[in-house]
This record gives C-alpha cells, sequence and structure tokens, in this order.
C-alpha cells in the first residue's frame, strides 16, 4: 500500500511539473533551468542520511561523504549561479 | 524529532519548491521564486539533520563545508557568458550525488525488489547524468572539439549500451548482493552518457542540458523510491517533468527537433 501512495504521489508530481512550466520568455530559459538543476540538489535529504547512519561498512559512509560533496555543490552552486543571472537580468 | 514532523517539513519545502519554478517562468517574480525555493531546500536540509536515522554528524559537516566552499568559489569565479557550461557541470554532480546515495543504500544492505530496482535505476540514471554533462562541459569550455563528432555504429552502440544497461540491472535485482554487477552497471551506464552526447554539435549543447537536468531530477526521485523519501519523489518527479517541457520549449525556440538533436542531424545543419 505504501508503495501505492509513492507513485500516486510520483505521476501527479509529474503532471505537476508538466503543468507549471507554460510559456517562459526565452530570457528566463537558462536561469529557469539552473534553478531547476539546484532543486534536483534535492537528493542532498538522501546523501545526509547515508552519511549520517553510522551503517557497519565504511563504504556507506565513504559513499555518503562524497554525496553530500557532490550534492552540496549542486545546491549551493545552483542558487548562487541563479541568483547571479537574475541579478543581471533585473538590472536591465 | 518525530517522523510526522518531518515529513511535514517535507510537505512545506515542496511546496515551496513548486512555488519557486511557478515564480521563475516569469520576469516579474523570478528572484523570488528562486527564494522560495532555496528556503524549500534549507527547510528540507534542517530537518533532515533531525531525523532519528542520522546518529553522527562529523562526515556531514565535514561534507557539507567541502561541498559548500567548491560551490560558492565556482560560482562566484564563473564568467557570465560560460553560465551554460557551468550548469551542466553543477548538474552532473547532482546527477553523481544520486548516484553514490544508491551506491551507499546498496552497501547497507538494502534489500527489497522495490529498493533494489530503484538503486539500478538511480545508478542507471545518475551515471548517465554524470558523464553526459562532463562531455556538454567539456565541449562548450572547447576542452574537446565543441563540431558534432560522427561515431560509426553510434545508434548501435547506444542501443547496444542501453540494453546491456538493462539486463545488468535486472540481473542485480534478481541477485541484490552481487557488488561485481553494481559496479559493471555503473561503468555501461557512464560510457552511454558518454556516447549519448559525444556526436552532438555545441550548438545544440544548451537543449542537451536541460535534458540532462530533467535526467538528474528522475535520478533524485528514484533515490528518494530507495528509503521511501516523499520530498525526494515530489522534488524529484517536478524536475523531471518540468525540465523535459522546458526542453521541448527550448527546442521550439531554436527551431529545432528533439529528435533530431538527439541523433546528431541537425547537427551538420546548424
Amino acid at each position: 500500500m505504501e508503495l501505492l501512495l509513492l507513485l500516486t504521489l510520483f505521476v501527479v508530481a509529474i503532471f505537476l511539473g508538466v503543468e507549471l512550466i507554460t510559456k517562459v520568455p526565452p530570457t528566463l530559459h537558462t536561469p529557469l533551468m539552473s534553478g531547476s538543476n539546484a532543486i534536483s540538489g534535492i537528493t542532498l535529504v538522501g546523501a545526509l542520511l547515508a552519511a549520517g547512519s553510522d551503517a557497519n561498512p565504511t563504504l556507506v559512509t565513504i559513499f555518503g561523504f562524497i554525496a553530500v560533496v557532490l550534492a552540496t555543490i549542486n545546491v549551493i552552486g545552483g542558487y548562487m549561479v541563479t541568483n547571479r543571472m537574475l541579478a543581471m537580468f533585473k538590472r536591465k | 524529532m518525530q517522523i510526522e514532523l518531518i515529513y511535514l517539513a517535507y510537505l512545506v519545502a515542496a511546496v515551496l519548491f513548486i512555488l519557486g519554478i511557478k515564480g521563475l517562468t516569469k520576469p516579474r517574480t523570478a528572484v523570488r521564486g528562486n527564494q522560495l525555493s532555496a528556503l524549500g531546500m534549507l527547510v528540507a536540509v534542517v530537518v533532515t539533520l533531525f531525523d532519528q536515522n542520522v546518529l553522527s554528524y562529523q562526515w556531514i559537516i565535514a561534507g557539507i563545508v567541502t561541498g559548500g566552499v567548491i560551490g560558492s568559489l565556482m560560482a562566484t569565479k564563473v564568467q557570465m557568458t560560460a553560465m551554460p557550461q557551468m550548469v551542466a557541470v553543477l548538474n552532473g554532480f547532482g546527477g553523481g550525488a544520486s548516484l553514490f546515495v544508491a551506491l551507499a543504500n546498496f552497501h547497507m544492505g538494502t534489500d527489497g525488489t522495490v529498493a533494489m530496482v530503484s538503486i539500478a535505476a538511480t545508478v542507471l540514471i545518475g551515471s548517465v547524468t554524470l558523464s553526459g554533462s562532463f562531455v556538454a562541459f567539456a565541449k562548450l569550455q572547447e576542452l574537446i572539439s565543441g563540431n558534432p563528432i560522427a561515431v560509426p555504429g553510434n545508434k548501435i552502440l547506444n542501443a547496444v549500451l542501453l540494453i546491456a544497461a538493462l539486463v545488468l540491472g535486472g540481473m542485480l535485482v534478481a541477485d541484490p548482493s552481487n557488488g561485481t554487477l553494481i559496479l559493471a552497471l555503473v561503468v555501461v551506464a557512464l560510457l552511454l552518457g558518454l556516447v549519448l552526447v559525444v556526436p552532438i554539435g555545441g550548438a545544440d549543447m544548451p537543449v542537451v542540458i536541460a535534458l540532462l537536468n530533467s535526467y538528474s531530477g528522475i535520478a533524485a526521485a528514484t533515490a528518494g523510491f530507495i528509503t521511501n523519501n516523499t520530498v525526494l519523489i515530489v522534488s524529484g518527479s517536478l524536475v523531471g517533468a518540468s525540465g523535459l517541457i522546458l526542453t521541448s520549449i527550448m527546442c521550439k525556440a531554436m527551431n529545432r527537433s528533439l529528435t533530431n538533436v538527439l541523433f546528431g542531424v541537425m547537427g551538420e545543419v546548424g
């Protein structure tokens, strides 16, 4: 049953994602791509759970640590870069 | 913190991401949209630190500090003209992160068919995103030629690699403790990302990056199915779907068709 609930969530969110993007002016294509790229850094949540799990094989911690580093670069870099693009856009 | 509270906070984060994406589609609300989305990320990360499965913090802190320094340096040093390749690199890291989340969960001894299918899918999509994004970066940065590179038998090679990856994934689900299989899957999927992007010309690269961005969203969503994490599933599928729509909008704006971009037909003309 839980799997079905999660699948429902997955499918509904996909339809929502499709509906969210309708008319986007070309100037916003790159910022939108960059901004949604930052959101895909949400995998950081999974990375934190792995890195902090204290699980037995050291590999879990190592892979978790690598995942945290990569996801944090994605999140911090993503939001900062999007912000820079939008700041330039606003000045015009 | 109670699990109910954590999932309630994840719901708040998901709503902030939705409002954020919505805001980013209009010039007037774009800055605010990006801020709302960043706030959602902060909420999701902070409550996760209070999850009862998080037992130790030293690796988390080390990872966040390392990633934060690298990420902010990259974002401040990059030239405005180099933005598309910057997004490609960041996206590659995102796909790589999902790949390592799946590998960590694999070594945790995660079992069950759903979790194993999710691990295999995340490894496949995450690896393709990682290698594909770095090829896109190398092309735009002119580390390798930006021209379309003709790979003989390209379509057959793609098909063979994809089938090999799917077979390896299936074998992994049937034999969940086999470490060699998952390693082979990583290698095949990395190769697949490479041969998918290498033939595509630099002019088409923004579309490819948008598509890879959609992939990294899907990788985050499939990673969510490994541990039944709602915020990963919702945000990942949002990015996956909206990224795909954005890809097709960008194709139309550039007067190219998505299938042609992917199979390198327009490359020689444009």
